[in-house]
């Protein structure tokens, strides 16, 4: 019960930040809705899991987190260099 | 899988309160009038609300190797988030987007470039001179 009252308010927050995540006017507007996304998505599958009784959610969860990050990082990256395959090199030869 | 009348409720406590502040972090996230203020909106739902809902969680495993996961998906989110909201921040500054200020009678506008920008260019061997290939 009590898992099934904290789903509903991470469900409605969500529901809020996909609305941002549509409309917002800059790229940066959409990422940082898409990472919170992400959070959302951990602590559902987290709350889920404890709410059905199977914990083993978790380990989907975690997964989720490692991989939220990296594609947050990555989207930047291509915005900023116009492609994912850019080294280090622009500190060297500066 | 809990024991228990005090432990149900401080888990009530921790899960209703997380839950809160996640959706306080969203709500902000749609009120906030630019980026920089929305990523401070969101970083509340993403640290405390996080938290809380964990803490009421791991209340409800008990000492198992259930909070031991749930405390490592905390530690994920807790050092992840803020090195994603810093990567935005800067990628959102070096786009040439700045914060809204507001002047003395009360309005929002653009912020001075001069004052915020970025000031990487005073370091030597890693300036941002050449432009980006967008």
């Amino acid at each position: 019960m009590m898992f099934a009252a904290a789903i509903l308010a991470v469900l409605a927050a969500l529901i809020l930040t996909v609305v941002r995540a549509l409309k917002g006017p800059t790229v940066f507007d959409r990422l940082l809705a898409a990472n919170s996304i992400g959070t959302g998505a951990i602590l559902l599958l987290a709350l889920f899991g404890f709410m059905t009784g199977r914990p083993e959610f978790l380990d989907i969860g975690l997964l989720y987190a490692l991989l939220n990050v990296i594609g947050t990082l990555a989207v930047l990256k291509f915005f900023r260099y116009g492609s994912l395959g850019h080294g280090g090199e622009e500190e060297t030869e500066a | 899988m809990s024991a228990g009348f005090f432990t149900d409720l401080l888990s009530w406590l921790l899960l209703v309160a997380g839950g809160f502040f996640f959706l306080v972090g969203a709500i902000g996230l749609n009120r906030m009038p630019d980026v920089f203020t929305r990523m401070h909106a969101v970083s509340v739902g993403d640290t405390l609300g996080a938290g809380l809902l964990v803490a009421g969680m791991a209340l409800q495993a008990g000492p198992t190797l259930v909070t031991v996961k749930l405390f490592l998906i905390l530690l994920v989110i807790w050092f992840t988030g803020p090195v994603a909201t810093h990567a935005l921040a800067r990628a959102a500054l070096q786009d040439k987007l700045l914060p809204l200020i507001a002047n003395r009678s009360g309005k929002l506008v653009e912020g001075d470039p001069d004052k915020i920008a970025l000031k990487d260019s005073s370091k030597p061997g890693k300036g941002r001179a050449q432009p980006s290939k967008r």
